[in-house]
């Protein structure tokens, strides 16, 4: 448990040991529900509903209103724990701050993650704040990551899982200090055997389910029909052209497109072709060689520092740009609005707008932003 | 904890005397009543008696009275039997926006194969204006169902003079009474409606079993082709405990009718007016008198119903708000919306529902715990 000397920034909720953990029905969240309630808190369960309805012929096929399968496993698991299960709707949140959010970027040409839409507004904002109404003081999730309090520089610090394999402080970076005196991870300390391991141990009916993949609310993973059928607009066919702006060929519309991609382009050329860059306002996707697929500076926005109140004065970090890059040496310095530059010491593969850039020092996560584009 | 029940619209509680009726049944007359010997016959006999029970509740003949799997099948069998069995004349229905999802969706996949819905909309109280249905009403109007009393807001419609109106033209009249019976007294002879539909696990009895009233010479399709049983009418050999219990469970509450309308009543008026006196910025939802004895429905403003549930869970009572999806979540209740509220309105609210073993003292907790959740939660919500 947190320490109890320090005092709660809350102002209106007295500290308890109460808490939401968010359950997906998987092994993570199961085994963080269990471990919470080993270590003497009052936990309860919440499947967050954020699917949304199905059509007639998907009700027809798998009956039901909506995907049960998840929400019965994380019963099943809450059952076997003995803690309380509710499920909450999300539906309309979700689709706001996530799916429409998704569709918009992809319709902007960006490539978007909307797991860190996810965490930012629905599990760590619109959960936390349901947790708030049940008089619960924290969420949990089943997270790989380390949330601690750092008495020295006064701020709670989020740091990468001691499983740096499974590490998830990239999809976290924008957590606030109220939110994360309010979060726990019970994972961060395991690896990920450990976890399963746990699982099986306790019989959880859950253990060998795989890892989630993918994007959770694009049940095929065909996410461009996904955005056909969710977009407001139709999607276009366009051109594909050269750096130079030459045209090259027709492509199925730029939401088929990210930035490095090379398969499926339906061009010929004497060397591989690669997307460098997507030009929404003219339906263009264009195309270049390998070494015009890399550039060492970028600008982020919507930025969120954890580690450091605001950036004030160029700092030396590791950084990456998307999920499953490595991190690499880069230095950031403030710029106007918020935004930041980020110049890296070697040129990165494929800096993608729309994805995130997260900053760290060590273990420890800076902070982090969206790509709004690459500067060369 | 000693906890509260309070969703008896839900279901309610099997009664002691419903379930001892009942057990017999299950092993010591365990006959199948299409059986010759006397096992059979004697399984045969209880539920002959009990559709005498069930007939004399609501003023029909015994034979007038087909037991179904509940509330959900007599409304899909009235729907989609007349539907079918009337098809050559017309195939206009009419029903209301506020009708339980077991016939609202039976009527959606009704349009799906083909047959045309109206749905009347309702007052600010949840009542159907009778002139909407004259209006509704063409040469192609086969069916009107309108349910007797409304599940989620309580309130009740005027179905004699609706039925006067479809009998007009000559269309048949269909009323969901689930809610209705054991809370009103009902006589179909005196309304006149030609399918009523009820259900036993909201009187005290087992679920799984229900009824359909089909008026002598109404045409209806069967939807369960098999066996003989039920005369011809709805196969499957017949549930028969069940049909006991809701023999039993019907008898017993109309029995002792206007002692239990006063009590519910009593308690019912108490729970609104405490609610109403002790919480700022609250609405009632329905209709003010002509309303279910046991119904209170309630919206608060800046209220997240979902929590709401929950606080209450957690103090030990139970209750409900807007209609719970198969996962378990709260959507906002379709009735709310069509009686004028706005989503978030809809969101808000909270359904108490009060059965014949809530006391006095039930109604006092929730009026001492309910106001300082309210608070609680508006306080979280003006912050967050």
């Amino acid at each position: 448990m947190k320490e109890s000397t320090r005092r709660s920034k809350n102002f209106f909720m007295k500290k308890n040991n109460r808490v939401v953990v968010g359950m997906s029905g998987g092994v993570d969240s199961s085994v963080s529900a269990y471990l919470l309630k080993e270590q003497g808190y009052e936990v309860i369960g919440v499947t967050m509903q954020i699917w949304q309805d199905k059509d007639e012929e998907a009700v027809k096929v798998e009956g039901g209103c909506c995907s049960l399968a998840a929400v019965n496993d994380a019963r099943r698991v809450a059952n076997k724990i003995g803690i309380k299960y509710y499920v909450m709707n999300f539906k309309d949140v979700f689709k706001e701050k996530v799916i429409d959010y998704f569709v918009d970027e992809y319709l902007k040409g960006r490539t978007p993650n909307p797991c860190i839409a996810c965490n930012k507004y629905i599990k760590f904002e619109e959960l936390l704040k349901r947790a708030w109404m049940i008089d619960a003081y924290y969420v949990a999730t089943g997270h790989y990551a380390i949330c601690e309090y750092d008495e020295e520089r006064g701020r709670y610090l989020l740091k990468k899982s001691v499983d740096t394999s499974k590490d998830q402080t990239y999809v976290l970076y924008n957590l606030t200090q109220t939110q994360l005196e309010h979060i726990l991870f019970p994972l961060g300390k395991y690896k990920k055997d450990e976890v399963r391991e746990l699982a099986k141990n306790l019989g959880l009916p859950v253990a060998s389910k795989p890892d989630s993949q993918e994007i959770c609310f694009v049940t095929d993973n065909d996410y461009g029909k996904f955005i056909r059928e969710n977009a407001k607009e139709e999607i276009k066919p366009g051109e594909f052209r050269d750096t130079r702006g030459r045209f090259l060929g027709y492509h199925k519309g730029i939401i088929h497109y990210t930035i490095g991609q090379r398969k499926g382009l339906g061009i010929s050329a004497g060397k591989p072709l690669y997307v460098v860059d997507i030009d929404a306002e003219n339906n263009v996707v264009v195309l270049g060689y390998g070494d015009e697929v890399y550039g060492d500076e970028l600008i982020s926005y919507n930025n969120n520092f954890i580690s450091i109140d605001k950036l004030e004065k160029e700092m030396r970090v590791k950084a990456k740009i998307r999920y499953t890059a490595k991190e690499q040496d880069a230095v950031i310095r403030p710029l106007e609005d918020g935004k930041v530059f980020v110049k890296f010491d070697n040129s990165q593969r494929a800096i993608t707008p729309g994805q995130s850039v997260v900053f760290y020092d060590g273990d420890i996560v800076v902070g982090g932003g969206i790509i709004e584009r690459k500067v060369r | 904890m000693d906890r509260i029940y309070l969703d008896n619209a839900a279901t309610t509680p099997v009664d002691k005397r419903v379930l001892e009726a009942m057990l017999p049944y299950y092993s010591d007359v365990f006959g199948n009543p299409s059986s010759l010997y006397s096992y059979g016959q004697e399984a045969k006999k209880a539920i002959e008696e009990a559709r005498e029970k069930v007939a004399k509740a609501l003023g029909a003949d015994a034979d007038e009275i087909y037991f179904t799997s509940g509330g959900s099948e007599s409304d899909n069998w009235a729907l989609k039997g007349v539907a079918y069995a009337l098809k050559d004349k017309g195939n206009h229905i009419i029903t209301t926006e506020i009708e339980h999802p077991a016939a609202l969706n039976t009527c959606r996949y009704l349009e799906k194969e083909g047959f045309k819905v109206t749905y009347l909309p309702v007052d600010e109280y949840g009542l159907v204006k009778p002139e909407d249905l004259k209006k509704a009403i063409t040469d192609k109007t086969i069916l009107v169902s309108i349910m007797f009393a409304n599940n989620e807001i309580g309130t009740i419609e005027p179905i004699e003079e609706l039925v006067k109106i479809a009998h007009e033209k000559n269309v048949y009249f269909h009323t969901d009474a689930v809610q209705a019976v054991g809370n009103i007294p009902i006589d179909v002879k005196k309304l006149d409606v030609d399918l009523l539909s009820l259900s036993a696990h909201k009187i005290y009895g087992p679920k799984g079993v229900g009824a359909l009233y089909i008026k002598k010479g109404i045409k209806i399709h069967s939807l369960i082709q098999g066996g003989t049983q039920e005369k011809n009418r709805r196969a499957g050999t017949e549930n028969v405990p069940g049909i006991v219990g809701l023999g039993e469970a019907i008898e017993l509450i109309t029995k002792n009718l206007d002692s239990h309308i006063n009590k519910l009543t009593f308690l019912r008026d108490k729970l609104i007016n405490g609610i109403l006196e002790k919480i700022p910025y609250v609405r009632l939802n329905g209709h003010p008198t002509k309303r279910l004895p046991g119904n209170v429905n309630v919206s608060f403003e800046f209220v997240d119903g979902e929590s709401l549930i929950l606080n209450l869970d957690m103090a030990g009572i139970c209750a409900s708000s807007g209609s719970a999806c198969t996962s378990g979540s709260l959507e906002p209740s379709h009735v709310l919306l069509a009686i004028g509220h706005s989503k978030e309105l809809a969101r808000g609210s909270l359904r108490l529902t009060i059965g014949k073993d809530n006391t006095e003292e039930d109604i006092d907790k929730v009026l001492e715990v309910l106001p300082q959740i309210i608070k609680r939660l508006r306080s979280i919500s003006q912050i967050v």
